[in-house]
């Protein structure tokens, strides 16, 4: 799955997809803020690790664009936006994945939040993606599922 | 829509509507009364969908088995046989009874003929337009017209771009069509007097930035989203929607560079643009994704006055009308195999659509003559291959089908066939809905095989799978039949299955829709046990096997008549009475 030279330079490129890249890449310089909830192995305990106890609300605010179901279970597109005024962190978990927490990208006061990634998905699973936004959180899940595939019509 | 109504009344031949269209026979409609479709409004757009390259008329029993489950539960097209005729006030026995339903079958198709064929569509399409004058029609094409005969494979496709380019189709998006290689693809899309659309097909980022072409670098589409076309003193947008699951449902192999999906979100977008900019009176969207997604996508989508629809073979002879935040979608689904025109004239005024008259009308070879041109061009192509195709292998004892939810006897005779030649206890085998119809008496040639068999990835597979495998094979394949999620589901009918057994409650929760797998002899399919199972059609990666129709035709040549008194149906659960499912 190694990303070659050429895409990743394709992929800053793009300036909304820079900011995911580079968040994930540099495990040890960005990660490491977090580094309890990236290990964390439960959902409610990553995100818990991540954001303590701040309340949640659902919201239709936060657009997931990602496919219904996955061409490819180790390369899902997923971009994120959201029209929530002050966000200034977006995480992505994947429940059903070892370490849930994803990514965690933190953004610039005034950054366009819109963010662009890759994620592997081993089985069909919800993603839940979790904007903060002063001392709030907003939450929208999206399931995206992995098929075998090959019976269509 | 009140005229709609009183329109279709007069195709059924009614009585109470006899009096408009004088000389209606009670058994039925000549042709005449038929295809007289009075003139309305100021376009007409004409709709053919998966064809599946069938260049001459068929026979296509309609199912008898299509489930809808939650919001699609007794909603068109979820609706068989009685249920189906009472809905759409069609009258038993008659000629459209035929057309539409599976009812008494056999006897109907004796007595009312096959369907179909381009030289027939050709001639009824050529007199629509003429009716309304031509530079004011369109006819569009939902794609799945490339694939499904033998000269449509060996020509890869380019048969049915000669035939499409003859019958005049002006647009037109895809699935099948993909299942060629890429390059082979754009070749025949070269070839296509037509535009071909896709909002939903992108190239990879990966690819683009290797070099591969693009409509539009930026954007990435591979096809053009959508093409404006001037239709007299009006602006028609028409959109394309290729099947959004095309590199999962069949090989990515063969078109990796290009990725797929629903892609709502950028089709509002789309929408939004092509309304503010192009100034279109209408905008219409010519989709593959088949009638539930089409259903659901009308209802998140606003902007939408049309969406032909294909992909899951139903021919409903009303659109549904979807409400929306931009007024109203209505939503048509025009069949298969040739068997339908649909035809949508549509009024504006102010700019809009006020008014429409929908009609799915059934082409019935023996009222509507072969057009002389179309019918050289149908000759031509398959002259080099006529000592194949009509190489007789068998008589048919039973009628043989494939379409419906579960299974088919055609199926249950590839299923058959598979495991004798490859000595496997258990036989899978893909549950698509295209597939023509043999009648019992029939001589089954291998043109019938080729029509139930013929792709791009047909080879077969003997291979031991524990029983936990194919449980997972059969929950996948299950929940893109039945998640209640239409953008979950993939068309597409339940996998067939040969020797074994078992139950589906189709509305339990994903991966614990099945049980009670046993082998034919009653044996339990235990999950840690090996066996031997049989197939074709693989998606992944090429299988090692002969390709599946000599398979079939090595069994048809053994047995030389077939009667399918049997097939492997799973039992039911949780189903009751559904107006989807006639056993009957």
């Amino acid at each position: 799955m190694g990303i070659s030279r050429r895409d990743f330079c394709k992929t800053l490129a793009g300036s909304a997809a820079s900011l995911a890249v580079m968040a994930v890449l540099p495990g040890s310089a960005v990660a490491a803020w977090s580094e309890k909830a990236f290990m964390a192995d439960k959902l409610d305990d990553a995100i818990a690790a991540k954001y303590g106890a701040l309340p949640i609300e659902d919201t239709s605010a936060i657009q997931i664009k990602a496919p219904e179901i996955a061409e490819n279970g180790a390369f899902v597109p997923v971009t994120v936006s959201t029209t929530i005024p002050g966000v200034t962190n977006i995480s992505i978990f994947v429940p059903v994945n070892f370490s849930p927490l994803v990514t965690s990208i933190d953004l610039f006061p005034r950054t366009k939040p819109d963010v662009s990634l890759r994620i592997r998905m081993a089985k069909t699973s919800n993603m839940v993606v979790i904007a903060r936004a002063g001392n709030k959180l907003y939450r929208t899940v999206r399931e995206v599922k992995v098929t075998i595939g090959g019976c269509g019509g | 829509m009140e005229l709609t109504r009183r329109e279709f009344l007069r195709i059924l031949g009614f009585a109470g509507a006899a009096g408009l269209v004088p000389g209606i026979a009670s058994a039925g409609l000549r042709s005449g009364g038929l295809y007289d479709v009075a003139r309305f409004g100021d376009v007409r757009l004409m709709h053919l969908t998966d064809t599946h390259a069938q260049l001459l008329p068929v026979y296509y029993r309609e199912p008898s088995v299509n489930i809808g489950l939650g919001d699609a539960a007794g909603r068109p097209p979820h609706l068989v046989t009685r249920a189906f005729m009472n809905y759409f006030g069609i009258a038993p026995d008659s000629k459209l009874a035929y057309a539409f339903t599976p009812v008494n079958f056999s006897a109907a198709a004796e007595r009312y003929g096959k369907l179909g064929g381009y030289a027939h569509i050709k001639t009824l399409v050529d007199r629509l337009r003429g009716d309304f004058g031509r530079e004011k029609t369109l006819l569009l094409d939902s794609g799945d017209t490339w694939q499904g005969s033998g000269t449509a494979f060996w020509t890869r496709g380019a048969d049915m771009v000669e035939v499409s380019n003859v019958l005049g189709v002006d647009v037109m998006t895809g699935h099948w069509e993909f299942t060629y290689l890429a390059e082979e693809v754009l070749k025949n899309l070269q070839a296509f007097r037509g535009d071909f659309v896709a909002q939903n097909v992108k190239v990879k980022e990966e690819a683009l930035f290797g070099g591969a072409r693009a409509f539009d670098e930026q954007t990435g589409h591979a096809f053009k989203p959508y093409v404006i076309k001037t239709l007299g003193r009006h602006r028609v947008a028409v959109v394309g929607q290729a099947f959004p699951y095309t590199p999962i449902a069949n090989p990515s192999r063969f078109i990796p560079d290009w990725t797929f999906g629903i892609n709502a979100v950028d089709l509002q977008q789309l929408v939004d643009t092509v309304r503010a900019k192009e100034k279109a009176d209408a905008v219409v969207l010519v989709s593959h994704n088949g009638m539930d997604v089409d259903v659901k996508l009308a209802g998140q989508v606003s902007g939408i006055d049309v969406i032909f629809g294909g992909h899951t073979h139903d021919a409903v002879p009303k659109p549904l009308v979807v409400r929306n935040r931009g007024g109203r979608t209505l939503v048509t689904n025009a069949g298969s195999n040739g068997k339908f025109l649909g035809v949508m004239d549509l009024k504006f005024s102010g700019g809009r659509v006020s008014e429409y008259r929908y009609r799915l009308l059934p082409v019935f070879s023996n009222e509507l003559p072969a057009h002389a041109g179309m019918q050289q061009a149908i000759d031509r192509i398959r002259a080099p291959y006529l000592k194949q195709l009509e190489e007789p292998l068998a008589t048919a004892g039973t009628l043989l089908y494939r379409r419906g939810n579960f299974d088919g006897p055609f199926d249950q005779l590839i299923c058959d066939a598979l495991r004798q030649r490859n000595e496997a206890q258990i036989a899978l085998s893909p549950g698509f809905r295209w597939g023509t119809t043999i009648l019992p008496g029939q001589t089954i040639t291998m043109e019938h095989v080729l029509e139930q068999t013929c792709m791009t990835y047909p080879e077969t597979y003997a291979r031991e799978m524990t029983g936990q495998q194919i449980k997972e094979v059969l929950e996948d394949v299950a929940d893109n039949l039945f998640n209640p999620d239409p953008f979950y589901q993939q068309g597409g009918d339940m996998v067939r299955v040969g020797g074994m057994n078992y139950r589906i409650d189709p509305s339990a929760p994903s991966g614990q829709r099945i049980d009670e797998m046993r082998l034919e002899n009653g044996e339990t399919i235990e999950a840690s046990r090996n066996y031997r199972v049989a197939g074709w059609a693989t998606v992944g990666a090429k299988s090692p096997g002969e390709p599946v129709w000599d398979t079939v035709a090595a069994y048809l040549r053994d047995h030389r008549h077939v009667e399918v008194r049997k097939l492997n149906t799973p039992s039911l659960k949780n189903v009751g009475t559904n107006p989807g499912m006639d056993l009957s």
